[in-house]
């Protein structure tokens, strides 16, 4: 599960080290834009230290690293990869399938240096252009260790040349892009951060409508956001319910040779079957590949 | 040296405070003999008004020389004018080796050091704050400084180890008689809870008040049964140092992280059901504790009985909303507390006697359910210090600690593993103040840490869905990898403090630090 992921900042050895234990699905510890160019060394040293104690329990644990485009990322993926827990890169600038394959050809042969199987490094893209998002399905594509893709902020509402408004409507047709192009591609879809940190009510609209849009999840920059984020992207007990009875309707009518059944009045197809076995990986009450 | 029953080193002798009773359990003294009483003063009908001009002509009136006990209570807190301007009187007087029985002392009262130098006051026997207790730490105090909790000082008192010669009383309203509250006037401050027992065994009673009003005084807190004289000041206190604004729950998200887990222990116990009665004081942890326990109140339809202790807002707003039935008030800690023990007969001043003196026929303290307590560190024995930071300075007082401690049925003390880089779980404390006996749980950052006496507890946390559990030598194990080792704390011979048990046994000593 991928509700929310936690950017911790690189040169913070307190969020660093605190971190995993507020209850988000994933932590990014971020070496990009939260740290300093005076500090990217310092930051480096720290997060390696942190990732060979690999004290973080059962979260997933991913490192932005510096893009591509930059003189750091060889020297960030250096330091992370040989280290005892590291389940992903976070790679910003992704936006073309050709940096894929570089940092692909990276990571394959410092698995190899360090005796580490291969492709057990996972890939999240962030796509941070417009030329990124047109591309995203084959971003996507372009490494068999790509796990995500992710809109960027920022940069991205730069490159579209609009402004961030509060309604955030200069990126949704890219986040609807998003979503369709991680679906084709069989990847997760993982939404923008939100950055008002106070607003919980905005947060909660937000989160509603990345859920309505099909992400599984979204990156936060705050602990307090997650249990906001969890209660919407968690299905509800009478889902959950449903879900279980929709499930138990579709196996006793194939047990029983029917073609069809209802449940609540509704037709119970294909698409409503794999609609419930969705809610109930989401629920945690069944495994994905079940 | 002889140990006591915590393996402490303590001299059977310590000077400037005498003989010493160790420690022996929690519950294990019990005490004979009769309650003492003051001294017999009588108002005839001929004196209808106790007014004086100033405070000089009080202290002069009250018989006070040189090497008595002066009392005050600290509801002012650090808006707090009136312990300064009397010991400056005293100054003035040409009185000395005075021993000062405060509650306690904060920042405010960094004023006391010239005196304490110049040898105006030369012993304390209260809870030493800040800066005073800094000068405590480094040996500036001729005689140790004796620490008591809020129980055990009304102890004291009521069995005769301390004895009062002139109690203080900052009066926020008074009138010309000595009926006191502490709810009018511009120096509010809520509960006078503190104070009665001074008032009460005092030989004097000086009541200082900045609202003198006209006779009978309503409401009525401390009578003109206690007060001998009055005398009315420009001002008794700053409010902006006496009580906070509204007090607002933290968003820190590791204090609420830690919150939330000691509420989910709370809930999962067996007292999480209607008639609970908790204390979860003021303080950003506390403040969420009971944020949380509202929520969970309301999401399974319990009620409770009384909120206890130091008051806050949020207590208010459990009475109001029908969560609590009664507050029992010893300390109004914001506007909001002040205000609504002014007015609601349902929340009640009691004393500090009444809330947790250990020898007297029922502490409200016993009734307690549940309390959620800090510390300054806790060891692998589950004892508590409160007293001293890592560094070995005497920097807090005991507070209600020892005393909800050893009597609620459920004894959580939630802290952070680390404060910077500073463990909070350590091997063995610097000091202990409340036993490991009556600490039943530690909630970090880390999960629930249960003392493996309660064995009831651990089976309730069996229940409880993603919160991690974890023994306590795994806690302390993790917060010493991540702290690294720590330089131990350099002291001289010399004790500089003594940590009274609630009973008056000594738990504990504290060291005079090295120059460094």
């Amino acid at each position: 599960m991928r509700r929310t992921m936690l950017y911790l900042p690189g040169n913070n050895p307190n969020m660093l080290v605190r971190g995993h234990l507020f209850g988000s699905d994933g932590i990014v510890m971020d070496m990009e834009d939260a740290v300093a160019l005076s500090e990217k060394d310092a930051a480096r040293v720290m997060i390696s230290k942190f990732l060979r104690r690999g004290d973080f329990g059962s979260v997933e644990v991913t490192v932005r690293i510096n893009g591509a485009d930059t003189e750091f990322w060889k020297k960030d993926l250096e330091a992370v990869v040989p280290c005892k827990r590291l389940d992903g890169i976070r790679l910003p600038k992704a936006d073309s399938p050709q940096v894929i394959k570089d940092v692909d050809e990276e990571l394959s042969r410092l698995e190899d240096k360090y005796g580490i199987a291969q492709g057990h490094i996972k890939l999240f893209c962030i796509l941070e252009t417009a030329y990124g998002i047109w591309h995203a399905y084959d971003v996507a594509m372009a490494s068999r260790r790509v796990t995500a893709i992710l809109p960027g902020g920022e940069d991205l509402v730069a490159d579209l040349k609009t402004s961030r408004t509060p309604e955030g409507t200069e990126l949704e047709w890219s986040r609807r892009m998003i979503v369709i192009a991680a679906r084709a591609a069989g990847v997760d879809a993982i939404d923008l951060m939100f950055p008002r940190v106070t607003d919980d009510e905005g947060l909660r609209r937000d989160a509603q409508f990345s859920k309505d849009l099909g992400f599984d999840g979204k990156s936060i920059i705050h602990p307090n956001q997650i249990p906001v984020i969890h209660e919407i992207f968690t299905p509800s007990e009478k889902e959950i319910e449903k879900a279980q009875r929709i499930i138990a309707a579709a196996e006793d009518a194939r047990a029983r040779g029917l073609g069809t059944v209802s449940v609540d009045g509704r037709m119970v197809d294909v698409p409503v079957v794999k609609r419930a076995r969705y809610i109930l990986v989401k629920a945690g009450l069944e495994k994905e590949d079940e | 040296m002889p140990l006591n029953a915590l393996g402490r080193d303590i001299p059977a002798f310590i000077e400037g405070y005498g003989k010493v009773k160790p420690y022996r359990g929690a519950f294990a003294l019990q005490p004979s003999g009769n309650v003492v009483g003051p001294r017999l003063r009588v108002t005839n009908a001929d004196r209808t008004d106790k007014v004086l001009p100033d405070l000089k002509a009080a202290i002069a009136a009250s018989g006070l020389k040189s090497g008595m006990t002066i009392s005050f209570h600290h509801h002012l807190r650090n808006g707090d004018y009136v312990v300064n301007q009397v010991i400056d009187a005293c100054a003035e007087m040409g009185i000395r080796d005075l021993t000062l029985f405060p509650t306690a002392l904060f920042g405010v009262h960094k004023h006391l050091i010239d005196h304490i130098q110049s040898g105006v006051v030369a012993r304390i026997w209260g809870s030493v704050n800040g800066p005073i207790g800094q000068i405590v730490s480094a040996g500036g105090l001729g005689e140790p400084a004796v620490l008591r909790s809020h129980g055990g000082r009304p102890r004291a008192i009521m069995c005769g180890d301390v004895h009062i010669d002139v109690a203080f009383m900052a009066a926020p309203s008074c009138d010309r008689y000595g009926n006191m509250n502490g709810v009018q006037g511009p120096s509010a401050c809520g509960s006078l809870g503190y104070a009665f027992t001074d008032c009460q065994y005092a030989d004097c009673v000086v009541a200082v008040t900045d609202n003198l009003v006209p006779y009978p005084n309503a409401p009525i807190s401390i009578n003109q049964t206690c007060a001998d004289f009055v005398v009315a000041v420009p001002s008794i206190g700053d409010p902006a140092g006496i009580v906070s604004g509204t007090t607002k729950v933290t968003r820190d998200p590791l204090r609420l992280l830690i919150a939330r887990y000691a509420s989910r222990l709370i809930e999962a116990s067996p007292y999480f059901q209607t008639g609970i009665s908790f204390q979860t004081g003021a303080g950003g942890i506390a403040l969420a504790v009971t944020a949380f326990m509202k929520d969970a109140m309301l999401r399974k339809g319990i009620k409770g009985s009384f909120g206890l202790g130091g008051i806050t807002s949020y207590f208010v707003d459990l009475l109001r909303e029908g969560l609590v039935d009664k507050l029992l008030d010893v300390q109004s800690f914001d506007l909001g507390a002040v205000r609504s023990i002014a007015a609601d007969p349902r929340h009640v001043e009691i004393s500090a006697d009444m809330y947790a003196n250990p020898w007297n026929r029922g502490a409200a303290v016993n009734m307690l359910d549940v309390v959620i307590l800090g510390a300054t560190e806790v060891d692998r024995d589950f004892n508590v210090n409160v007293n001293t930071e890592a560094d070995g300075a005497l920097l807090h007082g005991i507070g209600g600690h020892q005393d909800t401690a050893a009597s609620a049925k459920l004894t959580i003390i939630a802290q952070p593993l680390l404060r910077g880089r500073i463990p909070c779980v350590t091997d063995t404390v610097y000091s202990v103040t409340t036993p490991g006996e009556c600490v039943d749980a530690v909630v970090t950052e880390y999960g629930i840490t249960v003392n493996p006496r309660r064995a009831d507890l651990v089976e309730a946390c069996r229940g409880i869905r993603d919160v991690p559990v974890i023994s306590m030598d795994e806690l302390a194990d993790k917060a010493r990898r991540m702290s690294g080792p720590m330089d131990p704390v350099e002291t001289t011979d010399r004790i500089v403090g003594v940590i009274e048990w609630r009973d008056g046994t000594v738990i504990d000593v504290v060291r005079q630090l090295k120059k460094k």
